[in-house]
């Protein structure tokens, strides 16, 4: 990397030259640039067919990279402050999962918190490795999971001294941020590794004031969701390795499950991405964060929402916020977060990031406008003048404990039974049910299922909420372990 | 040397007349503003390459988004004009002796500053005492007004570019609160001509008939528009446009008008087949 600053974007540099090279394709994709799929050509376009290449010399090999990917993945890992980045392509699910497969073999302790996306749980079905849940702190009056308190983790590191490691959500979809460095200190004074789904937190290596990044807290691993507020396309992420992870067979760990045709669009999405961030980040996160502090204002004057922030801070499991998300409590409006969702959709034309039963979370990036901000702001104004009741009979309970009964892995693969949703009140369940977004589950495989928890997933099925993970579509049933 | 202007009104229809020569060109933060001069149309005024007005054919389009609600309304005191920052619609506005107070809400000032400074046709009355002007998004000033104007007067560009929020739900439904119990909403309604422009009109249309009890739409010719057939929305608390709808009353005001007259407010609203099936098939 001898010449290559931020200001390269290896991969696409290499991608424009060889467009020019007008090398004839007799290798895959059968498309050949385009002309063998008219239809699919005019609706891309032909710059994006002509870069949808294979991997060949010019362009390395993301299974193996020695040239340009080689380069750009360096690039990428000073820009973010890692010894070593990764470029994904299977989205930052699979830098969730390879960072667990790298650090737990099958038997091994996880510490986690249960509010972790599916991809986190799914890697651990994949692995064998067993789960060692810290119930997250619950804001009761949001009805959210907050972050790690650190006496609880330091408890689940007493308890459980042979842990492999401890994975981190940080921050969550809402924002919320956990004392990182704290929780790494520990860790590593036990021989934990300190895995951080950092999906949400790509901006935090940008921008001024935001929360610490898992690199700068001395973290392992960390996976981060480039195609969030990074700019890049769907389904492209990074995972970021510390000075103590074994960069060679992270890369073996990643390729057990990674495609060997590495989209050229997604690379070159993240290695532009990247360069842009390192050269503006500073700015175009300013720009959003003034966006999103001026939305929250705005709304909080409307009355009834709250669009909450810094002040939610408790020097533990709220050790910072993220102030560029702009996540709301509808409650107070009589209306649950999803019942919103619905209406700014249906009736407003505005699609936001999620609701779920007392919040709604408005995706903030520096490709919104203002007057976009002013839709949004107005449209909710008109969600309470036309729709608004009293806030009460609302259920508020958003996060429900746990009882863990079975390892992921043994309840996924087990003898199963289909049970009614309403017949599985003490029964042990065997998949995932889950609202989608944002992918957290209620129920995982292996956990007890209460009445608690169907009345939960009723009444979220009621207010709309779209459900997924379960066996059967319309989740009328649920598989249970049949012992 | 021939300078031509053109627009193209749809990917295959070109407008074009015959510039003599160009007094203004400048971007502000929203948008490029042009004003050209001519031989047929006298000046006019383009955002982004869009014809706003030309001094020929603007009476057309000022008297009727204004005078057919300040005719249906008995008694118009308080009028909220939003985009307009041409002036036309104050101007016209102005003549009413009644009106207590007019609220200009544009979201570019420097739109304003060209039309003063070039357009003085219409950019004519802003020193009217009783006008108010406020440089200010449009959906974000309604959003803090209730209960509080007899007329809004909608003078938006087209549903995309800085005007787009003009066209949305939730901005007809803050004009619908802003007004009082009998106030009455007009907005420019695009025209139902050419397909693009049609969906956009029935879109609109749709927003406005889910957000007040009574909407009715209202037709003009504006040669230099699209299609030249241009459509204006009529949404109401509480008065018909034609029902409630008193010609002579108006008449004795004295105002005097090029284009509109009684018996154009209630000809205005008859619509042809095909529009009429257009608007049907979103209400």
């Amino acid at each position: 990397m001898a010449d290559l600053s931020q200001t390269n974007a290896p991969i696409y540099e290499a991608l424009r030259k060889f467009r020019r090279m007008r090398v004839v394709p007799f290798d895959v994709p059968g498309h050949k640039r385009g002309r063998g799929n008219m239809e699919l050509t005019e609706f891309l376009g032909e710059d994006c067919m002509n870069v949808d290449v294979n991997s060949m010399k010019p362009l390395d090999n993301l299974c193996h990279p020695v040239s340009v990917i080689k380069d750009a993945e360096e690039l990428a890992a000073e820009a973010f402050g890692a010894a070593n980045a990764f470029f994904m392509v299977g989205g930052t699910t699979s830098a969730v999962q390879s960072m667990i497969m790298y650090a737990c073999k099958e038997g091994d302790k996880i510490i986690m918190p249960r509010n972790v996306h599916r991809s986190a749980i799914n890697a651990i079905i994949i692995t064998g490795a067993v789960p060692v849940y810290v119930n997250p702190d619950v804001n009761h009056k949001l009805g959210i999971a907050l972050g790690m308190s650190v006496a609880q983790v330091e408890q689940a590191i007493l308890d459980n001294p042979d842990a492999k490691a401890i994975m981190v959500n940080n921050p969550t979809y809402y924002g919320i941020c956990s004392d990182l460095k704290r929780i790494t200190e520990l860790a590593h004074a036990h021989g934990m590794l300190v895995l951080v789904d950092e999906a949400h937190g790509t901006h935090f290596y940008f921008g001024d004031n935001f929360p610490m990044t898992a690199m700068a807290a001395g973290a392992d691993c960390a996976s981060v969701s480039m195609h969030k507020s990074g700019g890049s396309l769907t389904q492209s992420s990074f995972l970021l390795l510390g000075k103590n992870v074994n960069a060679d067979y992270m890369r073996q760990v990643i390729n057990l499950t990674q495609t060997t045709s590495a989209s050229y669009l997604l690379l070159s999405s993240l290695d532009i991405s990247r360069k842009r961030l390192a050269l503006s980040g500073r700015e175009i996160f300013a720009q959003t964060v003034e966006m999103a502090e001026y939305a929250r204002a705005e709304i909080n004057e409307i009355g009834g929402y709250y669009a909450y922030s810094r002040e939610l801070i408790n020097g533990d499991s709220i050790y910072d916020f993220d102030v560029s998300k702009l996540s709301i409590y509808t409650l107070p409006i009589g209306l649950a977060g999803i019942e919103v969702y619905d209406l700014l959709r249906d009736e407003y034309d505005i699609q936001i990031e999620f609701g779920d039963i007392g919040n709604v979370l408005a995706y903030i990036s520096v490709g919104d406008r203002k007057r976009d901000i002013e839709r949004l702001i107005s449209a909710l104004a008109e969600i309470k003048r036309r729709f608004g009741k009293s806030g009460a009979d609302m259920l508020t309970q958003e996060y429900i404990s746990p009882v863990v009964a079975e390892t992921p892995r043994k309840a996924f693969y087990a003898e199963k039974l289909s049970l009614p949703l309403e017949e599985t009140a003490g029964e042990v369940c065997s998949e995932f049910v889950m609202c989608y977004p944002p992918g957290i589950p209620i129920l995982a495989p292996g956990e007890l299922i209460t009445p608690e928890i169907i009345e939960y997933i009723k009444y979220a099925k009621e207010k709309g909420c779209q459900m997924t993970g379960t066996e059967d579509i319309n989740i009328e049933r649920l598989n249970v372990l049949d012992f | 040397m021939e300078l031509w202007f053109t627009e193209r009104h749809t990917p295959n229809v070109k407008f074009s007349i015959k510039v003599d020569h160009q007094l203004y060109s400048g971007n502000s933060e929203f948008q490029r503003i042009d004003v050209f001069d001519s031989k047929e149309f006298g000046r006019f005024l383009t955002l982004d390459g869009y014809m706003m007005l030309t001094e020929k054919d603007e009476f057309i389009y000022h008297e009727m988004i204004t005078h057919v609600p300040m005719s249906v309304h008995p008694n118009p005191k308080n009028i909220l004009v939003i985009g307009a920052g041409d002036g036309g619609v104050v101007r016209e506005l102005t003549r009413y002796a009644s009106v207590e107070s007019i609220d200009l809400v544009e979201i570019d000032e420097l739109v304003v500053e060209v039309c003063k400074k070039y357009l003085p046709t219409t950019a004519c009355r802003f020193d009217d005492p009783r006008v108010h002007v406020f440089y200010e998004d449009g959906v974000k000033f309604i959003r803090r007004c209730t209960d509080q104007y007899d007329v809004i007067i909608v003078d938006s560009t087209d549903p995309f570019g800085p005007g787009e929020g003009l066209f949305t739900k939730e901005f007809y439904g803050s004009c619908f609160k802003a007004l009082r119990d009998d106030g009455i909403m007009v907005n420019q309604h695009e025209s139902p001509f050419y397909d693009e422009d049609a969906a956009a009109m029935q879109r609109s249309h749709k927003r406005i008939v889910e957000s007040f009890p009574i909407s009715k739409v209202y037709q003009a010719h504006i040669p230099t528009y699209p299609s030249g057939h241009w459509l204006f929305g009529f949404a109401s608390k509480k008065y018909h446009p034609t029902n409630d709808y008193n010609g002579t009353k108006w008449s004795m005001l004295g105002i005097k008008t090029r284009y509109y007259n009684p018996r154009l407010h209630t000809g205005a609203f008859a619509l042809p087949c095909y529009v009429e099936e257009l608007l049907r098939d979103v209400e």
